[in-house]
């Protein structure tokens, strides 16, 4: 169990393939240099600074510290919910029932990943609650993301016909149900191709770290198939919740189809 | 008696009229006037601030789909939700074989209509086909906006009969049509909706 640590001057040495982006933006004047150079800012920034708080969360080793950047991982999740949408539905709700979505989805399955079935000790050991809940949350976000547009572009779309439903009386999940399946359905293939193809294409990004901090393979492919089933419970329970979620946004208590609660684009 | 008191619509000036059972109220107006939004907003489809009373009970008294089963509203393209017209009438909630085929008969349309895809159907025939999904229920208040608008003038006659039919035997109907003509065959009272919102609004019996 050993890896070897990188020192800044590797680093640099790696950054010198970023002039290979520099010089294609360049030569084929795609006006991307300033693009460039902010989200590698960005990246080289974030990440410094995730390693810092990590390092000194690992060091606390306590619940409360846990749990607090937990939290946080949760509100960013769901920030990131609204701002990847193309045509989110306004107001407070609409952030506040994912991120409550986000939250006890991530509760519950990191729960149980960690709590119950790796069990490390102690139970809320940051090195693996916290990784696990960050890839838990970021493919239900992905999953709840591919529901709520495909929800909002496909009530548009059909206005017609959810309306003729509403207008025969039809409550209103009878009227959206058409919808709702369209949209579970969108949601949920990611996570189930990403299932069958693990492994031929690429290595997954945790099993790579496991095998290159020295983990045995077979071992790490356990951890991996852990995850996955974790990721795909998950991203269903997002995708049911964001879907019954946008019915009753995009709808109101006497069964009318609000549109006018999408955001237009700007 | 459809009962609608200070309803608002857009810019207009609150509405307040009465429907009797039997009568027809036509609804006149230039395009974008408010007529389609009047009688979405009497189904309950659209948000609008006043009162509307069936036979005396207020709209938010009762569940929205109660409120649509009675006060059926028939948007003037009509959409489906299914492939072909039958699937639609088997979701409904107390299918009746005989009833259905009548209002094909009366409609002109044949049985094996219900079962061709309703993509390749012809605009008339769809919407010949939603006024009978409207009627499927028999709802107490029709809100017709322009219900032979796709119509020769043989499938036209053969819905102003329905809707005198309709009215004959004790339904409401409020008619939203450019045609003057069936306008004046149907209609024992109007409603005009002026060009410019804010203007006020008139409400003139015809004979």
């Amino acid at each position: 169990m050993s890896y070897v640590p990188l020192t800044t001057f590797d680093l640099l040495l790696a950054a010198t393939l970023l002039v290979i982006n520099a010089a294609i933006s360049w030569f084929f004047r795609l006006k991307l240099e300033k693009s460039i150079a902010i989200a590698v800012l960005r990246m080289v920034v974030q990440l410094a600074l995730i390693g810092l708080v990590l390092k000194f969360i690992f060091a606390q080793n306590s619940p409360a510290w846990t749990a607090m950047l937990g939290l946080v991982m949760v509100i960013a999740a769901g920030i990131e919910v609204m701002t990847r949408q193309a045509r989110p539905v306004r107001g407070w709700q609409a952030f506040g029932l994912q991120t409550a979505t986000l939250f006890f989805i991530g509760m519950a399955v990191t729960g149980l990943g960690v709590g119950i079935i790796i069990g490390p000790d102690p139970w809320y050991a940051p090195r693996y609650v916290l990784p696990i809940l960050g890839m838990v949350l970021g493919n239900t976000l992905t999953g709840m993301c591919l529901v709520l547009d495909t929800m909002t572009e496909t009530a548009s779309r059909e206005r017609g016909a959810i309306e003729a439903r509403l207008a025969l009386g039809s409550h209103r999940f009878k009227a959206m149900s058409n919808v709702l399946h369209v949209a579970m359905r969108t949601g949920m293939i990611p996570i189930l191709n990403a299932m069958a193809t693990t492994g031929i294409v690429a290595l997954p990004g945790m099993m790579t770290g496991q095998i290159l901090a020295g983990v045995d393979p077979v071992d790490a492919a356990k951890y991996q198939v852990l995850i996955m089933f974790l990721i795909a419970g998950a991203t269903a329970l997002g995708v049911v919740c964001a879907g019954v979620g946008a019915i009753v946004l995009l709808t109101d208590e006497r069964h009318r189809l609000r549109l006018d609660r999408i955001r237009t684009k700007s | 008696m459809l009962r609608v008191e200070h309803l608002r619509i857009g810019d207009l000036s609150p509405l307040t009229f009465k429907v009797a059972e039997g009568e027809c109220l036509a609804i006149e107006g230039p395009s974008g006037s408010g007529k389609t939004r009047l009688l979405r907003a009497i189904a309950d489809l659209d948000p609008a601030q006043g009162l509307i009373f069936l036979d005396g009970a207020e709209r938010n008294e009762m569940p929205a789909s109660a409120w649509r089963h009675l006060v059926r509203y028939c948007a003037a393209e009509p959409s489906w939700w299914t492939e072909t017209a039958q699937a639609a009438f088997a979701d409904a909630e107390k299918p009746d074989a005989r009833r259905l085929q009548g209002l094909l008969g009366a409609l002109g349309l044949a049985n094996e209509l219900l079962k061709r895809p309703l993509s390749v159907v012809s605009t008339g025939e769809r919407q010949r086909l939603a006024l009978v999904r409207a009627l499927i229920d028999n709802p107490n208040v029709l809100l017709l906006d322009e219900p032979t608008a796709a119509l020769d003038p043989q499938a036209t006659a053969l819905v102003e009969e329905l809707i005198k039919y309709q009215l004959l035997s004790g339904h409401s109907v409020l008619l939203a049509s450019h045609n003057r003509a069936q306008v004046e065959r149907l209609s024992h009272a109007r409603l005009l909706l002026p060009k410019r919102p804010g203007a006020g609004t008139t409400a003139e019996h015809a004979a």
